[in-house]
């Protein structure tokens, strides 16, 4: 974990959305995929907390060596500032924050499912996967074209590619979730990574649950400090044993979590289930994150 | 640093580098911020309150932001003393950094447990009594509202540690000095002033709370000029008694405020999330601060606000 001082080499649009690309050598090249930066707005607002954005890219080698893109939408006063950002600006940045996403020892074929501009991890974590050998397909959803992050970028990183849209205007007309049984099918699915909107997560992860495939999801959940100490961006967790159930804190335990252990009924609201049973079968590489496991809270 | 000037500060016994402390819940124990702050130049880190039994704490969302500030309602979420013990003791007892313990608990008893177990831990420099907790007993009545219950605390906790013992106080009571003299008079040897003031926010699309827990605790900058006034009318009914302002400190100017309120230590909070690095720079500021008046010690600013024509009790509110 650094605290950096980081110059904007480049901001640009990706639809409706905004991309940032930072020069922040250190965190750089720590950053796994699926963890998150927190950015500083500047003093003397009316709003004081940083902002966290899930890492978009991190690249270590090439031309763009040392450099970390984040995308995000202008939704609040934090957000709308950052768009006013201009390159050789400077950016108070603390990061790589949280847990990434682990990555498949035994199981081969991976399908990243990833819905608005919470799609952004999902291109890191397929590099990452493809030069470890796995298949990567994918499915990309959003409410319109515009909102469709990347879509030409997920087709050149994976085998097959399905692109969902609410009003039809590119793609699969539908949601991500409508595609998933077949993309499964298709290709032979044997771990699902998820990135998107909460219910989408929680959607994915109960139909992967009742297909016994292990899940993968970044959550998000509202965030003070993003660095263990403020515990606001807990999530309901269910023990590993099944023996009850915890508040997890989503930037140091997360945000990426198994995601038949997310308490979703808990959580997010609706019908009320019996406490879920994790499906077997998915062994994590060894993670080799900065920091030490945290608290058993609760 | 530069001119004579020291920071360093004697808080009833407790030896600190700078008058400038971590508040509970804003920096866990140090170990977690160890990696972006330096933590020898931090006064004293006090911890997320420590109750009895380990503790859930409340649904999400759990925080808010509001103008200038931020509401939060955890519910206490803590691994419980022993847990707390297991987790923390290793750190506390390497002494990078004087380590005060908030404790809490739903009743004077649980208070006692606590402070208890906590005085047995090496290193651990002080206690600070949260008692801003509902007490079951007294159907849930807020401790630090109550004078009198607020005292029992105190003096149960005081009678069962050596430690220095310092009452959190609250300023949603109608008078923060009967609260104050009446911890006082039960031993505590500091008041830390104040907890976050309570706040709600609705959400005006759902026309629901925008906590989980309905009501939370209001920090930052949006609380300060309250907690400046808690010290003040405080430290002037009581001169002698060590007092830790709190309350949306952000730079070295608003350290001071409290300082010349009557406090002899500040704690920072919120300011702790986004820009971990505050209390050095408050600190430093200080130093400056002194060099520029000619003066060796934040001591020497202490309740040196200067009121001509004080209005006479009850408070002057204006308007």
């Amino acid at each position: 974990m650094f605290r950096q001082k980081c110059e904007v080499l480049s901001v640009k649009r990706l639809g409706a959305y905004h991309s940032i690309t930072l020069v922040a050598p250190e965190i750089a090249d720590d950053a796994r995929p699926g963890q998150f930066v927190e950015v500083a707005v500047p003093p003397e607002r009316e709003f004081l907390l940083r902002r966290p954005f899930s890492i978009h890219q991190a690249s270590r080698k090439g031309g763009w060596a040392g450099t970390l893109e984040i995308a995000f939408v202008p939704v609040g006063p934090g957000t709308r500032w950052l768009t006013d950002i201009e390159a050789h600006d400077f950016l108070d940045v603390v990061g790589p924050l949280g847990r990434p996403f682990p990555y498949p020892t035994q199981p081969n074929s991976c399908l990243l499912v990833g819905g608005g501009y919470g799609a952004a991890p999902l291109y890191f974590l397929a590099q990452e996967l493809r030069s470890r050998g796995k298949r990567v397909d994918m499915i990309i959803g959003a409410r319109d074209q515009e909102r469709v992050f990347k879509a030409v970028e997920a087709k050149r990183l994976s085998v097959q590619v399905t692109i969902t849209t609410e009003d039809g205007s590119l793609g699969e007309r539908g949601k991500v979730t409508d595609a998933l049984p077949g993309m499964v099918t298709r290709c032979d699915t044997e771990v699902v990574y998820a990135c998107g909107p909460n219910p989408m997560l929680r959607a994915v992860a109960e139909y992967c649950a009742e297909q016994r495939l292990p899940t993968q999801v970044a959550v998000e959940e509202l965030m003070a400090c993003g660095v263990g100490v403020c515990w606001t961006c807990v999530v309901p967790v269910i023990r590993r044993d099944g023996s009850g159930w915890d508040y997890l804190r989503s930037c140091i335990d997360g945000p990426v979590f198994s995601g038949s252990r997310v308490w979703w009924e808990k959580w997010l609201g609706g019908r009320s289930a019996p406490i879920q049973t994790p499906p077997q079968g998915f062994q994590a590489e060894e993670l080799t994150v900065g920091r030490a496991a945290s608290w058993p809270a609760g | 640093m530069a001119g004579g000037v020291s920071l360093k500060t004697n808080l009833s016994g407790i030896e600190l580098a700078t008058p400038v402390l971590a508040a509970s819940g804003t920096f866990g124990s140090g170990q977690e911020m160890s990696r972006l702050v330096d933590l020898r130049k931090v006064g004293a880190v006090v911890t997320k309150s420590v109750t009895p039994q380990p503790v859930r704490g409340l649904p999400t969302p759990r925080m808010v932001e509001t103008p200038s500030g931020m509401l939060n309602a955890i519910g206490l979420q803590n691994p419980g003393v022993e847990g707390f013990i297991e987790k923390e003791g290793p750190f506390i007892a390497g002494g990078g950094v004087p380590v005060i313990v908030s404790i809490a608990g739903k009743s004077v008893q649980e208070f006692a447990e606590v402070a208890v177990r906590v005085s047995k831990l090496p290193g651990v420099a002080g206690i600070e009594a949260n008692i801003s907790c509902p007490n079951v007993e007294r159907r849930n009545q807020v401790f630090a509202c109550d004078a009198q219950a607020a005292g029992e605390v105190i003096g149960t906790v005081t009678r069962m540690t050596h430690l220095p013992v310092f009452a959190k106080l609250t300023a949603d009571v109608t008078d923060i000095v009967e609260v104050a003299q009446s911890c006082v008079r039960a031993g505590a040897h500091g008041l830390s002033l104040i907890n976050t003031v309570l706040g709600m926010a609705i959400d005006v699309e759902t026309f629901r709370p925008r906590l989980g827990g309905t009501t939370g605790g209001l920090s930052g900058p949006a609380i300060r000029a309250v907690a400046v006034r808690c010290v003040f009318q405080v430290a002037r009914a009581l001169p002698e008694v060590p007092i830790i302002g709190i309350g949306g400190i952000t730079d070295a100017d608003s350290a001071i405020e409290f300082l010349l309120a009557g406090a002899s230590a500040v704690q920072v909070g919120t300011a702790n999330f986004y820009a971990p690095h505050s209390m050095v720079e408050i600190a430093e500021g200080i130093g400056a601060f002194l060099v520029r008046r000619g003066m060796s010690s934040p001591m020497e600013l202490r309740g040196r606000v200067v009121t001509p024509g004080l209005p006479a009790e009850p408070a002057y509110r204006g308007g």
